[in-house]
């Protein structure tokens, strides 16, 4: 494999001029309504994690009424699941989605690509109030009469707009909907601009297959995202219009509380397509990212090229273009033809194969690597844990027949909880102690980090993995209390009371993040402008932190591939991708 | 080498829990014996591939940690590893999709001798309704139902006239008789679920679905909703009684019909 250029003149030129930015004048165009990728990435990445907050503040409240039921009165059954709805949405779309396109994609793809910026710096920036306001809308139903929507996350018809459930005849639902259109809204404006500038604002000499897997993971994710999000968005205005306008496209003729509402000929299973069809792509929306900046971490920390680069990416990409055919597998006991089960079952279990190549590469990424146990590395190992978990008890509940017992239980809640919660979650942090050096100038506090891992690690697993044996028992999902039930042992009462006793624990350590966080800014150590001894581009730049622009007078050319860690015969044991050929051996 | 311990104690920790754990799927009283034998395939192949993972990357981060003099080997593709790798999956793919494909061809392949009988959900409580001596249940439309007619039963219709209506009581079912269930909601989503017969299917306003089984064990099962349905959702209980047949033909002949309460209401 080619993986270096002879020559400058050898190197076609970049695809877009060098262009002139418009460089703010005063505070509030550099720090508040910034038109810098970088600025916007960390306003995004601050806001997100503002409300992830309240999701994390919610969990606690509901593993307080799961464990200990009865004991915590003020939790009531109608808050109780405008908790676990509110937290679901919260993580799903306005922490995660948005932090991982909105936070690491805006901050890394112009520095790993080596651009001066988004291409459409203004519409970055739109994009992001945009997202400001979704996530006021959505925390003000906290606040609006009846309080927020306790529909479930999926949201499903009818019971999402009727009065048997919090929020359906309140403001809840309506807010919900509102600001999930806000949001889609706003991404779409971020999301063409990442888009069109990994496509036309890379660097000299930096070919598509020459990108760090971050970009590969960011940049497909984005191109799902916005072709998933439009059914999200049209079926919020359907359920409105169902809602206050009394339409029926969710609707069929029904009788609530011995009452015939007006409504008919509407499909409930209509809405559920529409949801997954966006849901599914969802799920790979937000574990591409982490599969991309996960592949990085091990590379870099482990002092390893990825193994299998061409392989790595094919498999994004496949993966990427099959989660758009699997979204039925939610559906399998929803009433839907029950032939269709054949397919999607197909479907999602050819979409393993892919998915496992991945995590082998991973693995033979580190064998024979040269690992260095930082904390970066720490949690990235702590992701290949957890996602194979995740992974493989989808191959459970993607098995059509399989599915049939352990739908709707607690087995599911467990799934997606380490699949996509703690596995992405863990490279999140993982992509934050590697990128805040570069990002603050300063090292976050190892010791600090250290325990972060180990309490977050065991403490997540021990949450979730025997949740799903509360699951193989048949207790089903969503219920606030599961009582007096024939076929709950007593034992599972302790189980669920120890579950809930670690997520405080975890929780708490996630304050201890947030003060490392903080207390680093001013008392990490200095970094300096490559601290890990990274070959990709946004560790190259003249400054550190990088200024508006990244790249001083001349933006980078590049070289090589982001991979060239150990070469044989270089000096040291990494190469930089802009190091031209004649230079390293030095 | 703490790294390497506590990834190999999550692996072993694993296993070891999953078969001492006293939290496993309750005995079954239904044919779905195959589900449970798909399951246990699935928890083989997943779980020998978990371990497997899990204790390589042990062994890697033992092995492959930095130490002085150590470098890394620079080796960007092997394509022979990769395409073992990528067969091996595939196959071990197959093994799990191929027997679930067949047994969810069983289960939704209903035979022909099974009685239909019928569940349905309302917010939030749970009724049934059986055929009576003709065997048949009559149409129904949620447009009749009212307060004389809970479950909408078509009085027009003959076959209506002689069904069991059972409201918020417990359901009974004879031994060894297959039964096709059909399932209706009148309001929301519902999941008419007991975790002993395994099958499940959500009720939708507007459709009729179901799913069909055969009872295999006398006996008292609790029924749960699994299918989020609002505030109550998690005292929407039920009650499924399998009893011998002589026993369900007594129960069935007391219960009331459809015609005569009709009439008792004009």
């Amino acid at each position: 494999m080619s993986t270096t250029s002879d020559r400058l003149d050898g190197i076609p030129a970049a695809e877009v001029a060098d262009v002139e930015l418009y460089h703010p004048r005063s505070w509030i165009t550099k720090y508040v309504f910034s038109q810098d990728a970088k600025i916007i990435g960390i306003q995004y990445a601050l806001t997100a994690t503002a409300i992830g907050l309240v999701a994390l503040a919610l969990s606690w409240l509901m593993r307080l009424q799961l464990g200990f039921p009865g004991v915590f009165d003020f939790i009531t059954p109608a808050e109780y699941y405008q908790f676990i709805t509110m937290h679901g949405m919260i993580m799903v779309v306005y922490l995660l989605t948005a932090l991982f396109l909105g936070g690491f994609g805006n901050y890394l793809i112009p520095l790993m690509i080596g651009a001066r910026d988004m291409v459409f710096p203004y519409v970055n920036m739109l994009s992001y109030w945009i997202y400001l306001v979704a996530v006021l809308v959505l925390a003000a139903s906290f606040f609006a009469p009846g309080g927020p929507t306790g529909a479930g996350w999926t949201l499903y018809p009818p019971q999402a707009i009727l009065s048997g459930t919090p929020g359906g005849q309140d403001w809840g639902i309506l807010l919900m909907l509102l600001s999930l259109m806000l949001f889609i809204i706003g991404f779409t404006m971020g999301g063409l601009n990442y888009v069109v500038t990994v496509l036309q604002a890379r660097a000299r000499g930096m070919t598509l297959m020459r990108m760090p897997l971050t970009v590969w993971g960011i940049f497909t994710a984005t191109v799902m995202a916005l072709l998933a999000f439009p059914a999200l968005f049209v079926s919020c205005v359907m359920m409105m219009l169902d809602r206050l306008l009394g339409t029926s496209f969710f609707m069929p003729a029904l009788v609530e509380m011995g009452q015939r509402l007006n409504h008919d000929g509407g499909s409930p299973l209509l809405f559920q397509h529409l949801f997954w069809f966006f849901g599914h792509p969802e799920v790979y929306i937000v574990a591409l990212p982490a599969f991309g900046i996960v592949s990085d971490l091990i590379s870099t920390h482990a002092r390893r090229n990825i193994f299998g680069y061409r392989q790595m990416v094919w498999a994004i990409v496949i993966i990427g273009a099959l989660s758009f055919v699997v979204w039925a597998h939610h559906m399998y006991v929803s009433g839907m033809n029950p032939y269709f089960g054949f397919f999607f079952a197909t479907t999602t279990l050819v979409i393993a194969v892919p998915t496992a190549i991945k995590v082998y590469n991973w693995l033979l990424t580190l064998w024979r690597g040269d690992i260095h146990l930082t904390v970066p590395m720490l949690f990235a190992l702590a992701f290949i844990v957890t996602f194979v978990n995740g992974g493989l008890t989808g191959l459970f509940l993607g098995n059509v027949v399989v599915d049939v017992p352990l739908s709707d239980t607690m087995f599911v809640v467990a799934h997606f909880h380490m699949v996509m919660g703690v596995a992405p979650i863990f490279v999140i942090f993982g992509a934050i102690y590697h990128w805040y050096p570069k990002i603050t100038g300063r090292m976050l506090n190892e010791a600090m980090g250290r325990i972060h891992f180990w309490v977050s690690f065991l403490g997540a697993y021990l949450i979730f993995f025997p949740m799903h044996y509360i699951g193989l028992l048949g207790v089903p999902r969503r219920y606030h209390e599961i009582g007096e039930t024939a076929f709950v042992p007593a034992s599972a009462h302790t189980l669920n009371a120890f579950i809930s006793v670690m997520a405080l624990i975890v929780g708490a350590a996630q304050i201890l993040f947030l003060f490392n966080l903080a207390w680093s800014i001013r008392r990490g150590r200095p970094a300096g402008g490559n601290p890990w001894n990274a070959t990709s581009l946004e560790w190259q730049t003249p400054e550190t932190p990088p200024p508006h622009g990244n790249w001083g007078r001349d933006l980078p050319v590049v070289y090589r591939w982001a991979y060239d860690y150990s070469v044989p015969g270089a000096a040291r044991d990494f190469i930089p991708q802009n190091q031209p050929p004649a230079r390293a051996a030095e | 080498m703490l790294v390497a311990i506590a990834l190999a104690l999550v692996a072993i920790g694993s296993v070891v829990f999953h078969v001492m754990s006293p939290w496993w799927w309750t005995p079954i009283a239904s044919n779905w014996g195959y589900i449970d034998d798909t399951l246990i395939v699935t928890f083989w192949i997943t779980g020998i591939a978990f371990t497997a993972i899990v204790l390589f990357l042990a062994y890697c981060v033992l092995r492959f940690r930095n130490r002085p003099g150590h470098r890394a080997e620079h080796e960007p593709e092997n394509k022979r590893l990769e395409w073992w790798l990528t067969i091996g999956t595939t196959i071990g793919v197959a093994a799990l999709l191929a027997p679930g494909l067949i047994v969810w061809h069983r289960f939704i392949t209903v035979p022909p001798e099974a009685t239909e009988i019928e569940i349905v959900g309302q917010q939030w409580q749970w009724s049934f309704r059986l055929p009576g001596r003709d065997g048949r249940l009559g149409a129904v439309s949620v447009r009749l139902i009212g307060p004389d007619n809970p479950l909408g039963i078509d009085p027009a219709d003959p076959a209506g006239q002689d069904d069991v209506i059972v409201e918020g009581g417990e359901l009974r079912l004879p031994i060894g008789r297959p039964v096709k269930v059909l399932l209706r909601a009148v309001d929301v989503l519902h999941n008419f679920y007991v975790p002993e017969f395994r099958a499940k299917m959500d009720m939708v306003p507007g459709q009729v679905t179901f799913f069909w089984f055969t009872p295999t064990r006398t006996g008292a099962f609790e029924a749960v909703c699994a299918e989020l349905c609002g505030l109550g959702h998690a005292v929407m209980r039920g009650r499924v009684v399998v009893v011998e047949e002589s026993e369900y033909h007594a129960w069935l002949e007391r219960q009331p019909t459809f015609a005569p309460r009709l009439a008792a209401a004009q």
